[in-house]
This record gives C-alpha cells, sequence and structure tokens, in this order.
C-alpha cells in the first residue's frame, strides 16, 4: 500500500526569508557609539591651592562666540597647519626657550564661548587630539589609525603594549577651561 | 570543420538549491546585529564630523544624552533642550539621573560608565558645558563626543 508522505511546500520558503531579511536591512541602524573620547576633571576644590604655569608651557587655544580662532593670541583662520603647530610645541623638549620644556609639563588649554557651536568646538578638539595621537603613534611606532585601534580595546596584551609604549612620558594634557560668557 | 559546429553541451544553470540558505544567514546576521531605538529622539541630531575617533567596546557601560533643538519647535521652542530615554530633561536632574545610571551596572564597573554626548553640530557650547559641570559634580567623568568619521582627503 502506497502512502502519501504528506508535504509542505518550501519553494516559498526563500521568498520569505528574503522579506524578513529586506526587513532588517531596512530597519538596521550601526550603532556608532565612535565619537572624541575625553576625561573631565574632578570637580574643583576650593581648598586646593592655585597651581601657577609657566607661560610658555601654555599653548592658548581660544575659540569666540562667532566660532572665530586666537591661537597663541593670534587669530587664525586657516586650521591645516595647526597640528603641526602643536605637535612642535609638544616636542620641543627646551629647545626653544618660549615654547614648552617638556612634554610632561605641557598643556594645550581650550577655551570656548558658551555661543560657540558644537561643531567648531569639536572640529578644533579633534585637531588637538590629533596631534598628540600622531605623537603616540609616532613613539609606539605605528601609523594613527593602528594606535586608536589599540587604544580602543585595551583588553589585548599587545594592544595595551602599544598603548603604554606611545604614551610614555607624554600625557594628553588637554585643558578644556570653562566657557566665557559673551554669546549664547 | 567540424570543430565549428559542435555545440557547447555544458548546463548553464545556476544552482539555487542554496539560495534559501545563503539568505538565512544574512538574515540571522542582521537579526543579531540590529538593534533597535529604544527611545523616540524629541531633538535635531546632526552628529559632527570628526577625523581621531575611537571606538567603545563595551555597550553596556555607555548610556547616551542627546543634546540639540526640539523637533517640534511649537511645542518645546527653539532653545538646545537635553534628552535622555524618552523625556527631556533639566540640568539641574543630570546628577540624579547620573548616579542613576551607574546604579545600574555592577558595583566594580561603576566608575567605567561613559557618557556619549550625542550633540547636535548646531547646538552652543554653553548648554553642553552645563551638563559637563553636572557630570563633574555626579562623577561620572569619562565622556564621549559623538562623532561620524571624517572622510580622509588624499594628498
Amino acid at each position: 500500500m502506497a502512502r502519501l508522505t504528506p508535504e509542505i511546500p518550501n519553494a516559498s520558503m526563500a521568498d520569505i526569508a528574503f522579506l524578513l531579511l529586506t526587513f532588517f536591512l531596512v530597519t538596521t541602524t550601526i550603532t556608532n557609539d565612535k565619537g572624541l573620547s575625553i576625561a573631565l576633571p574632578a570637580p574643583l576644590d576650593p581648598n586646593q591651592p592655585k597651581v601657577e604655569f609657566q607661560q610658555k608651557n601654555l599653548y592658548a587655544i581660544q575659540v569666540n562666540s562667532t566660532d572665530a580662532l586666537l591661537v597663541e593670541g593670534e587669530p587664525l583662520d586657516d586650521v591645516s597647519g595647526l597640528k603641526e603647530e602643536i605637535k612642535k610645541f609638544i616636542l620641543n623638549r627646551g629647545v626653544d626657550p618660549k615654547s614648552s620644556d617638556n612634554p610632561e609639563k605641557a598643556i594645550v588649554t581650550y577655551k570656548a564661548d558658551r555661543g560657540t557651536s558644537h561643531k567648531r568646538f569639536v572640529q578644533i578638539l579633534d585637531i588637538i587630539q590629533n596631534a598628540y595621537y600622531d605623537v603616540w603613534a609616532d613613539q609606539a611606532g605605528v601609523t594613527n589609525k593602528k594606535y586608536r585601534d589599540a587604544a580602543s580595546d585595551l583588553t589585548k596584551d599587545d594592544n595595551r603594549e602599544i598603548y603604554n609604549k606611545g604614551k610614555k612620558d607624554i600625557p594628553m594634557n588637554i585643558s578644556i577651561a570653562e566657557p566665557t560668557k559673551v554669546g549664547g | 570543420m567540424s570543430k565549428f559546429k559542435k555545440k557547447a553541451v555544458v548546463k548553464q544553470d545556476i544552482p539555487t538549491a542554496s539560495m534559501p540558505d545563503v539568505v538565512f544567514m544574512l538574515l540571522f546576521f542582521f537579526m543579531v546585529t540590529t538593534e533597535m531605538r529604544k527611545s523616540n529622539l524629541e531633538v535635531m541630531q546632526r552628529i559632527p564630523e570628526a577625523s581621531q575617533l575611537r571606538k567603545l567596546q563595551r555597550k553596556s557601560l555607555v548610556t547616551n544624552i542627546y543634546i540639540g533643538a526640539p523637533k517640534k519647535t511649537e511645542l518645546f521652542g527653539k532653545e538646545p533642550k537635553i534628552q535622555a530615554e524618552d523625556t527631556f530633561m533639566e540640568i539641574s536632574g543630570i546628577i540624579l539621573w547620573a548616579e542613576r545610571q551607574k546604579a545600574l551596572l555592577p558595583e566594580n564597573e561603576q566608575e567605567q560608565l561613559t557618557i556619549s554626548m550625542k550633540v547636535d553640530s548646531e547646538a552652543k557650547r554653553g548648554i553642553i558645558a552645563d551638563v559637563e559641570t553636572e557630570l563633574r559634580k555626579a562623577n561620572s567623568r569619562k565622556i564621549l563626543y559623538s562623532a561620524n568619521q571624517k572622510k580622509e582627503i588624499l594628498q
């Protein structure tokens, strides 16, 4: 006796799968948890004595409420050369007596205004961090991109090695000051 | 002469039997990687561009805070507002909010909480600085200014 085997038609399976696939393709937003990473300073302690820094160890960058830039007291329109200037300042090591003594003492101070747009703020912060990452990557002997990738994932031993080698004796001294209150 | 008359007898069908498998594989990939946005964004989010990005590895240690001009200007005005989760937040509420976010993490990881600031390009620095001052008080000091990768110009 011939037994009828029940069958589910599966010709449409590919179609259904395609439909689901399309749905997920459209709804997927690859979340980008990427950005400029900074650490805020500890809250101000009023009892703490004021620390004076020598003027030559400070590299002052200011942005006003119209997004105009002032670097070391001079207005600057074209930011393309700023990164190299900062690198030169960090790695001066006392060669130029008017510039920083050593990378540990060198501080890049960054002051914006309450009216500065976030776009401009990020653009300049990006340049400052770029200078530091370049210096670190050079010291670690890798490319800038590779260095940042290593710094993002410190769970691996060789990444941590690269990270620490690059950072050695060169702390990222970026001081983001309280904004002035001209605009905004 | 005969060699010109020879017809190719090779089968020209592409085997399609494995297509559902391939499609299912892709489907599973997208099902796993997809992440539905939990909160409805009520503020503008034109994320600025930058080149020196750092990736955050552990998503569980990140919470987002959104700052920008409201989308519904007729309801909420044009001034940038702070949104966390689903609601607007006042500056004064940030410390409490940050404490609550920290409390959600296991105790040994509370220090590693990173606040991802998703700030609209046109938002002003003032409101962001106010948020940062509060976060300093709440002692959650790891911050990420969310940014998109800038297209590198080849020289």
